[in-house]
């Protein structure tokens, strides 16, 4: 069992520690990754759209390219990867004990795993924002959570949307019978035979499940959205260079898109950037001028390997989420500041 | 001819020399087991430096204020009330309850299917017979946690749902679960009914509680019958033929004098099965059944203390191990023949 294995890898990775950190200036973690030779990146796969398994055993989804963009910019090359699939309860435990380097899973960033006396965990930017949704059988007439009293309502345990029900339905002063299942292999099938009058999770979740059910058509989701869940990629508090260094990844796939660098041109945006030094931004970021790489310990072309590599931010959505894929969604709030949306990217400098 | 000088009739009174120390029968195990100690506790000093040393660089420290924190999530299906204010080690104790709940009614059934299928084996019918050889070695072969999700999946959430489901008087399964009439509010007879298309009464079992239970009974019943089947075959041969020449019934024989002499071999052996049962059922989380495993991984989730969450879980398991086995032992005491 894996599960059984990560706790134990927990206790043992805790007894025996790793003896990272020692005399090396810059990140333990980035020195391990070079070492081996590959980035092992958690990922859930199993969510269409965010990270599943394609018939040819590779795994594709906007947190898989994630992973992919990490590489091209530690090691040069987005499939120096090795993908760890882990469920919600297990992930932090595969992080603090050095089984992985990075969490590439739909995360809520909350004050109690953020914390140094929580579970001290270092997340980067907002990478994906959502909230939680509760998806019914469109035949049920449930359309409010109200009326779900006394139903059973299936959730993945250990994960924020279990606690955020539990609020939710003490405020409304509803009975309930919460199913917690281990993972979402066992919730949605559950959930699919009719073991549940409803199931919640993120709604971007919901809807990659659906996406994937017999018949999408007969479930919906609940219109009301009862939290904010941004989620973003997850380090370890322990090396905050490799959080920085994670932290500066996820923003270059933002100012890519401000920057209208995508996979096709950015080569070409680059030579032409290379031809003419009066293109002061545009040489900065993409390492022409300046030390950012190194400042990061990076290379000094890391923002052109990630865009060469998955594309900027839009695109990524676009292949995977977007209105082009089965799971339709919306850009929304996930679309950039200038636009109306929330991703923003700090200055380059 | 020269005399011989006669050789000394007697032995010498003094005793061999004494040998060095290093070379003495008595010191040298001590001096072993000493080493070997001092190296396991060297060992053992080592690792616990070595986890506090990680735990305070991580801030991590051991810490058991969590516990009186509250927890924040709901169980369904728990014998002692809790809902989600109540701390965190209440939750434990409600998941500990759940798992010694399983683990009992697990016990009780294990033990009687894996007996009537021990006896079976020894039957006269050969179609009996050959069927509980075609159990055994069918479900012995299969992984426990694939036969949970079929119990689960296949089995368990076919069934049909609301006014559909299987209504027998007094009882009803559904795909929820198993509802039989009892005592409800008021103590007035209650029987099942339908409320909001959710069927309630006083006694309620999930099908998550139904598949864990179905799934570690008919596994560990297969290896208690293989020991049962020992128990048997190692009571000599003599005694059926003498019960026989006696009048003796199959079933009496069985009953009156194999099983009863059987049990001496058979209870150390269902000792360790027991334990297997008890251990198995941390696969609750399979079927989505919340036992101690399950809260405990949430909690571990939720509070980011692995190293007490899992000492906690060690702690618990090993105490219903050894509980199970202490019980055994004096099980086994009373069985064993007694000298006379």
């Amino acid at each position: 069992m894996t599960r059984a294995g990560l706790l134990g890898l927990a206790v043992v990775g805790a007894l025996v520690g790793c003896a990272a950190g020692n005399g090396d200036p810059g990140s333990p973690t980035m020195a391990k990754i070079r070492e081996r030779g590959r980035l092992v990146c958690a990922v859930d796969g199993a969510v269409p759209g965010f990270s599943t398994v394609d018939p040819g055993g590779a795994f594709v989804g906007i947190d898989a390219d994630f992973c992919r963009a990490v590489a091209a910019a530690v090691l040069g090359d987005p499939a120096k990867v090795e993908f760890r699939p882990v469920t919600a309860g297990e992930r932090f435990v595969a992080l603090n004990s050095g089984e992985v380097d990075l969490l590439s899973i739909s995360s809520t960033h909350t004050l109690s795993r953020d914390a140094p006396g929580g579970n001290a965990l270092s997340f980067g930017p907002v990478f994906f924002y959502d909230g939680q949704g509760v998806m019914v059988p469109a035949a049920s007439g449930i359309r409010r959570l109200r009326d779900l009293a006394g139903k059973p309502i299936c959730v993945e345990s250990g994960t924020n949307t279990e606690l955020n029900l539990a609020d939710r339905m003490r405020e409304l002063g509803v009975a309930y019978q919460p199913l917690r299942f281990q993972s979402g292999e066992q919730a949605y099938p559950a959930y699919e035979q009719g073991r549940c009058a409803a199931i919640t999770s993120d709604s971007s979740l919901l809807a990659a499940k659906r996406s994937g059910f017999k018949e999408p058509a007969a479930h919906v989701l609940l219109p009301e959205l009862h939290s904010k869940e941004p989620s973003a990629k997850v380090t370890i508090q322990a090396d905050p260079a490799w959080a920085d260094a994670v932290r500066w990844i996820s923003h270059t796939l933002v100012q890519a898109e401000e920057s209208g660098l995508t996979q096709a041109n950015v080569e070409a945006r680059l030579a032409a950037a290379r031809r003419d030094p009066s293109q002061a931004e545009a040489r900065r970021f993409l390492g022409v001028e300046g030390d950012f790489g190194r400042q990061l310990g990076l290379p000094a072309d890391f923002t052109v390997q990630v865009v060469q590599a998955v594309g900027n931010y839009g695109e990524l959505f676009e292949r995977h989420l977007g209105s082009a894929t089965p799971l339709g969604l919306e850009r929304g709030l996930n679309r950039l500041w200038n636009k109306g949306g929330l991703h923003i990217a700090p200055p380059f400098r | 001819m020269a005399p011989v000088p006669p050789a000394d009739p007697t032995p010498s009174p003094l005793p061999a020399p004494k040998p060095p120390w290093w070379r003495d029968r008595r010191v040298i195990p001590w001096v072993v087991q000493a080493v070997v100690g001092l190296l396991v506790l060297l060992l053992i000093a080592f690792l616990l430096g070595n986890l506090i040393r990680n735990l305070t660089a991580a801030g991590l420290l051991l810490s058991w204020r969590w516990l009186q924190q509250p927890a924040g999530f709901d169980i369904s299906e728990s014998v002692i009330p809790f809902n989600a204010q109540l701390p965190y080690w209440r939750a434990l104790a409600a998941g500990l309850v759940n798992t010694i709940r399983a683990v009992l009614v697990g016990l009780v059934g294990a033990t009687l299917l894996g007996t009537l299928v021990g006896m079976a084996s020894f039957s006269h019918n050969g179609l009996l017979r050959r069927l509980a050889r075609v159990y055994v070695e069918v479900v012995r072969n299969i992984p426990l946690l694939l036969q949970l999700v079929f119990w689960y999946f296949v089995v368990f959430l076919t069934l049909p749902n609301g006014l559909a489901a299987i209504q027998l008087p007094g009882v009803v399964l559904a795909k929820s679960g198993l509802y039989i009439v009892g005592l409800g509010e008021g103590l007035r007879w209650m029987g099942p009914t339908l409320v909001n298309g959710v069927w309630q009464a006083p006694v309620r079992l999930s099908v998550e509680f139904g598949a864990l239970l179905t799934g570690l009974i008919v596994y560990s019943g297969a290896f208690i019958a293989e020991v049962v089947r020992g128990g048997i075959a190692a009571v000599p041969k003599g005694q059926w033929e003498a019960a026989s020449s006696l009048g003796l019934s199959w079933f009496a024989t069985l009953r009156r004098i194999v099983l009863p002499q059987s049990l001496r071999v058979i209870v150390p052996g269902l000792n360790t099965q027991y334990i297997s049962l008890a251990k198995n059922s941390s696969l609750a989380v399979a079927v989505g059944y919340t036992d101690l495993y399950s809260v405990a991984e949430t909690t571990l989730n939720q509070t980011g203390r692995a190293v007490e969450v899992v000492l906690v879980l060690l702690a618990a398991y090993l105490t219903l191990d050894l509980l199970i086995s202490a019980l055994m032992n004096g099980l086994n005491h009373l069985v064993q023949i007694r000298e006379r």
